[in-house]
């Protein structure tokens, strides 16, 4: 082949491989994220820390619903927990319309900086849920803030701590589409 | 121009010969010198539009309270832009777009880039002079698509306000008429337009040397545009790939960068400046290289430290990939990861420090003639310093935190752009004017020309350093009474830029009247570089023997 064409797919390749690094940056920017707790994004953990301090945050909850024919409320504003200690938090999901849905939660914290160390030992947002026409499910939710939080110099002084969720459409199901997707952004 | 070379120029073809007629030559042409002028004259003609938008702009800053973008102001008779709030928003979205995409970059890495760099590395033409072709139209094209889009519904009122940056959700959710996902077609044909452009430059400077045009002995512009393409090649398929997920947000339900549906919109902003970074570079490393030889030319010395420019431009290129997050300090990033992007934002200080005190040296001890080229080449060096200055101050992740968004970041992006690359691309059009029209231009207009544009420039960008240490936020279509001063006195000097520009024109047209003959090498001794061997204008098809290059030849 000629020299001037092998430069020329070499250049292609190299457009290729940028245009497929972009797309790779996606999955890869949400794997940082949940291993690092990048940019607030809360950690699951499989065991509550052993050590609990005297210092206390507030957290708060946050509920939004995008795209269903749901409510969603949590059945407290906010919780005083210690620092190490793990908490029990409640939630209410109703399912308004008259076919199942199935959702799933998107999950953040503010202050982003606090992200490494809101960690969760239960949650329906792990999953993907499913609620038949009529249904309400009581979620509960345990987490705990890491002893680690107040010895960061990032993170440490922080009071508030407040998690949001989002319930919105499992792709694949089969939604009762349209109808449901506006009387969900109505409500 | 080239009339007389043209009977010459298709001797090649044999079987049939003919001389190229006008729409074959300008409409089908596949020679690089041709394309070249085309990429010019496109770019003279987007750069007027833009620069009429950025009027519209200083007209309504220039008193507080809204004056043009309102219903019965001259601009509802107008009818390009909605006379609204958005309409605003929509005249700065295209005063940027336009600037970047079709003015800067046609002008550097399409016109002179495609004209200079096959004479410089004595090719007959460049590698693939189809493509080279097909990335003209391309553009055109995009233009076409980008003006289409300002005429179509954009969500929130006609055309598309969002910014050049297209941040989601405002481009997204904020913007759901179709005038964006055009503004996004333009782009990706824009795109795929510099793409090819820059698989063909390096393609052409790796293959098509003449016989002993090392890459060390390369001239520096050919240098600029070899790392500009490697910096297209590299970062906008990422822009490409950031848009692609915004038109499927936009379109197919996907969720991306939406925060309800499991994406991040902040991850759009780490793609789109891993893409917005090394831009910049592209607009402004070939005028590195032009004005390496104006400064040279005039000063009647080789270029001081040639090595360490070309790699100064090699590290600027590398370093410009690692640096974007600093355009997003204030989205929250952790104290370790603002550190690390300070520092090395910092450090291309060291790399550009190299090459301005080496056009320095340059001067240093030279025989300096101050022709037209020659003062915007000075007036480059010092108004990119001053953008470079300003840069420093930015990239304190502290300092932006209070400074992120303000006029203090427009004053600073113009004075390295708007001042630098296009004084940079009027350097290089007053030094290569004789070469590429075969006619001479009239010094005083040229100098007259810098000198009005120098003054202007600087009384419109100067005060928006102040503006923005007062804190006014960039982007917003009116201000406190506290602000009015600056504002108005930036809005003089966009009158005085005006006058500017009319004399650019006027410089033109002399010229284009009077035709007096150029000589193939105006210049003289300093002037070493290849396409000073040529007639001027330089004959439809050069180097039929490829030229010789020898050890001390640059």
């Amino acid at each position: 082949m000629k020299r001037a064409n092998l430069i020329a797919i070499a250049c292609a390749g190299g457009v290729m491989a940028m245009t497929g690094a972009a797309f790779a940056a996606v999955p890869l920017y949400r794997m940082f994220c949940q291993v690092t707790g990048f940019d607030g994004t809360v950690k699951r953990a499989e065991a509550a820390p052993t050590v609990q301090l005297d210092e206390t945050v507030l957290i708060r909850f946050d509920t939004n619903v995008r795209g269903l024919p749901m409510t969603f409320r949590a059945e407290q504003v906010s919780q005083r927990v210690r620092i190490g200690e793990t908490g029990i938090a409640l939630f209410d999901v109703t399912n308004t319309s008259d076919a199942p849905i199935s959702a799933k939660a998107a999950y953040n914290v503010v202050p982003e900086r606090a992200g490494p160390y809101f960690q969760k030992l239960q949650c329906f947002c792990f999953e993907e849920q499913i609620l038949q026409p009529g249904q309400t499910v009581k979620f509960p939710v345990q987490y705990f803030v890491a002893p680690e939080m107040a010895t960061d110099r990032e993170s440490r002084g922080v009071s508030e701590i407040t998690l949001s969720y989002t319930f919105y459409p499992t792709e694949g199901f089969e939604q009762v589409a349209n109808g449901a997707a506006a009387s969900g952004a109505a409500g | 121009m080239a009339t007389a070379a043209q009977n010459l120029a298709h001797d090649h073809d044999g079987h049939h010969d003919h001389k190229p007629g006008f729409f074959t030559r300008w409409f089908l042409s596949t020679n690089h010198k041709d394309i070249g002028m085309l990429y010019l004259m496109f770019a003279i003609f987007t750069g007027l539009v833009g620069g009429a938008l950025s009027g519209l702009i200083r007209w309504e800053l220039a008193e507080p309270g809204i004056q043009l973008f309102r219903e019965g102001s001259i601009i509802q008779h107008l009818g390009i832009v909605e006379a609204s709030k958005h309409g605003y928003n929509v005249t700065v979205t295209a005063h940027a777009l336009i600037m970047v995409f079709f003015v800067v970059m046609p002008a550097t890495m399409g016109g002179f880039a495609n004209y200079f760099t096959p004479i410089m590395i004595g090719a007959p033409d460049m590698a693939f002079p189809r493509m080279n072709n097909i990335s003209f139209w391309m553009l055109f094209f995009a233009f076409v698509l980008l003006v289409i889009s300002l005429f179509v519904d954009g969500g929130p009122g006609r055309g598309f306000g969002g910014g050049w940056t297209a941040y989601p959700p405002l481009s997204t959710m904020g913007h759901t008429g179709p005038s964006f996902d055009l503004a996004i077609f333009s782009l990706h044909m824009a795109g795929a337009s510099s793409i090819l452009g820059a698989i063909n430059f390096i393609t052409t400077i790796f293959n098509m040397r003449a016989p002993g045009m090392t890459l060390h002995r390369m001239p520096l512009f050919a240098w600029g545009v070899l790392i500009t393409a490697f910096l297209l090649l590299l970062s906008l398929p990422v822009l490409a790939g950031a848009i692609t997920m915004l038109l499927a947000d936009r379109n197919f339900g996907t969720s991306f960068f939406a925060p309800a549906g499991g994406g991040d919109p902040v991850m759009y902003q780490h793609l789109f400046w891993f893409f917005g970074h090394p831009e910049v570079y592209i607009m402004i490393l070939p005028g590195f290289g032009m004005i390496s030889h104006i400064v040279s030319t005039f000063s009647k010395k080789p270029i001081f430290g040639y090595l360490a420019m070309a790699y100064a431009m090699v590290a600027i290129g590398f370093i410009g990939f690692i640096v974007w997050a600093h355009h997003m300090y204030t989205v929250g990033m952790t104290i370790e990861l603002r550190a690390y992007f300070v520092a090395a934002t910092m450090i291309i200080a060291v790399p550009t420090g190299v090459k301005i005190f080496s056009w320095i040296a340059t001067m240093w001890g030279g025989s300096i003639s101050f022709k037209t080229p020659m003062l915007w080449a000075m007036g480059f060096i010092f108004l990119f310093t001053v953008g470079g200055v300003t840069g420093v101050v930015l990239a304190n992740a502290g300092i932006d935190y209070s400074l992120h968004d303000t006029y203090y970041v427009v004053a600073h992006f113009h004075y390295v752009l708007s001042l630098g690359a296009v004084f940079s691309i009027f350097a290089g059009f007053y030094y290569w004017f004789e070469k590429m029209f075969g006619v001479k231009y009239n010094e005083f207009l040229g100098a007259l020309h810098f000198w009005i544009m120098f003054v202007g420039v600087n009384v419109i960008f100067f005060p928006q350093h102040f503006l923005g240490l007062q804190g006014m936020p960039r982007r917003y279509i009116d201000y406190p009474e506290a602000y009015t001063l600056w504002n108005n006195v930036s809005s003089i000097g966009y009158a005085i830029t005006l006058v500017g520009v009319v004399v650019f024109l006027v410089m033109l047209l002399e010229a284009a009247v009077r035709r007096r003959k150029g000589v193939d090498n105006p210049w003289g001794e300093g002037a070493t570089t290849l396409e000073w061997t040529l007639s001027s204008p330089p004959p439809h098809h050069q180097f039929n023997e490829l030229p010789v290059v020898k050890r001390d030849e640059h």
